[in-house]
């Protein structure tokens, strides 16, 4: 019997939800505390953003473009970048905790594995509901109008949430599958490489090579920016919506499936 | 003064690749990185061409080659730093200082493999792009012009990097090493000629070193070379100025014993 079966039998919700707010408050404090982890996340997509926005604008001028801003057009990219980061950072941080030892001794309490995977993923969803939210005012404050409106940003919100839950069990899973901080943080190119072959800094019906064109649209990573830009540049696009929250739906529960699975297997050694 | 230079500098480049050339973690990403930029910047935003006033005379692949080779350039030279720095850290650094009779020898020698890593990357960048069809319309003696500038270009980067990791001794100013090239190439005209860039870029690119850079080496991948004496003239000055920051850089390590 592991020792995370003896606390099931007295499971209670109350109990669980204890937990799994312990656990999500620690997340978050953690980031919060360090400076390094937190700052990055908000501030490089958007300078990212700007520096492309401003060197791109002329693409505006293509016909067939569908803005007349390329900061609107841009504004999708930091709320994917951005959970691609957080992504990384809450993993890297897991599995720190794997490495100092910090999980084995959690085995040891009443704790159950599933509060703990739930309190790491609520205190990412919740860091990426904060980068979400200065996203918006980021837009706001540079000029952007969201075509959709306050429900519109409402809907980026669930969708930022969504997200944010699909990448951080990714993340979870990275750490828990390996156990090391460097390992996790080795994957952070592979990400941005899944970023920069999308529909980031062109709609897809513009890309010129085939190759990227294919490639862009084969990559999930494009409906996930297409939807958030919809929303802003567009107004109700269902098709771009259904799409959008389809790709994050499945990746959330492909990776929570993913995480579990991990998170019982890292328990079992231990 | 060469003859003890020589020694103390060709030891430290040869250990210095030795360590990156058979650390995977240390080699693949500075090769990898420039090589996915090119393919992201020349394959998803070829159609930025299109825009009227685009009077590039080239094709978009050796327009944004020329802006991948100058950043693979700059960031082997920054790498390298991250490299003193990590040197620093351990403990080895001032053993280096110790052993050295000539300390200059340290910084020419983390040059010499500042210059090695860009060849490799640079190489295989050349490789990848004549390979996708990229067109060259300059000459011999332009396209030579073209490497001459990006290896000044990596002279810049690292001297850069060495003055800051110097100073710090630690790996831990590796983003004081690597924001400030990172935004300097990116305050260009990377994506368009520097004539269609507006508002606030456009005055932060006009009196941006890099600017002058990337207008020239793309002059001469075209074979229509405008400038090219300017950007020399630049690149020069700038060696001269990061070469005073480098070895004062050197001196103030020395200082700390």
């Amino acid at each position: 019997m592991s020792t995370l079966e003896a606390p099931r039998a007295g499971w209670t919700p109350g109990v669980t939800l204890t937990q799994i707010a312990a656990v999500a408050g620690r997340s978050i404090r953690r980031t919060a505390r360090q400076p390094a982890m937190a700052i990055p996340p908000l501030v490089f997509p958007v300078a990212l953003m700007l520096v492309n926005a401003a060197g791109l604008e002329p693409s505006t001028l293509l016909p067939g473009f569908p803005t007349d801003s390329f900061l609107a057009f841009a504004l999708a990219v930091p709320f994917i970048q951005g959970a691609l980061f957080a992504t990384m950072n809450a993993g890297t941080d897991f599995a720190r905790d794997i490495q100092t030892g910090f999980l084995n001794r959690l085995s040891l309490t009443s704790l159950r594995g599933s509060s703990l995977l739930a309190g790491q993923l609520a205190g990412i969803v919740v860091l990426g509901l904060v980068q979400a939210v200065f996203y918006v005012l980021v837009g706001l404050v540079v000029g952007v109008r969201f075509a959709s409106g306050p429900a519109g940003v409402l809907v980026i919100l669930v969708f930022a949430a969504i997200v944010s839950l699909g990448f951080g069990a990714l993340g979870s899973f990275l750490a828990l599958r390996t156990g090391s901080g460097e390992a996790v943080q080795g994957m952070f190119p592979l990400l941005f490489v899944f970023l920069f072959i999308s529909s980031m800094n062109t709609p897809r019906d513009l890309i010129a090579v085939e190759w990227f064109r294919i490639a862009a649209s084969l990559n999930p990573v494009s409906y996930l920016i297409e939807c958030v830009r919809s929303l802003i540049i567009t107004g109700w696009d269902p098709k771009a919506l259904g799409l959008g929250f389809g790709v994050a739906i499945a990746i959330a529960i492909v990776s929570l499936v993913l995480a579990s699975w991990a998170m019982t297997r890292r328990l079992t050694r231990t | 003064m060469t003859r003890s230079v020589w020694p103390v500098a060709s030891g430290v480049a040869w250990r210095t690749l030795h360590n990156v050339l058979t650390t995977p973690a240390l080699l693949i990403p500075g090769i990898l990185f420039p090589l996915f930029f090119f393919t992201a910047f020349a394959g998803g935003l070829s159609q930025v061409e299109e825009v009227p006033g685009f009077d590039y005379p080239g094709d978009y692949k050796s327009f944004q080659f020329v802006f991948v080779l100058l950043q693979a350039a700059a960031f082997g030279g920054v790498f390298t730093g991250f490299g003193i720095a990590r040197d620093f850290e351990g403990g080895f650094g001032k053993r280096l200082l110790l052993a050295s009779p000539n300390r200059l020898g340290i910084l020419v020698g983390f040059g010499l493999a500042a210059f090695v890593r860009w060849v490799i990357t640079g190489g295989l960048l050349t490789v990848v792009a004549l390979v996708v069809g990229m067109d060259i319309g300059g000459t011999g003696v332009d396209i030579v012009g073209l490497y001459t500038l990006a290896l000044l270009v990596n002279v810049c980067g690292l001297l850069w990097a060495a003055g800051i990791a110097f100073r710090f001794r630690s790996i831990q100013a590796a983003p004081l090493m690597q924001m400030p090239v990172f935004l300097a190439l990116f305050f260009a005209p990377v994506y368009v000629p520097l004539n269609l860039l507006r508002g606030w870029i456009e005055t932060v690119a006009t009196v941006n070193p890099v600017t002058y850079f990337l207008e020239a080496g793309r002059s001469l991948i075209a074979g229509d070379p405008t400038e090219v004496a300017l950007a020399f003239g630049v690149a020069f000055a700038l060696i001269a100025v990061l070469a005073v920051w480098g070895v004062r850089g050197l001196h103030r390590a020395e200082a700390a014993g």
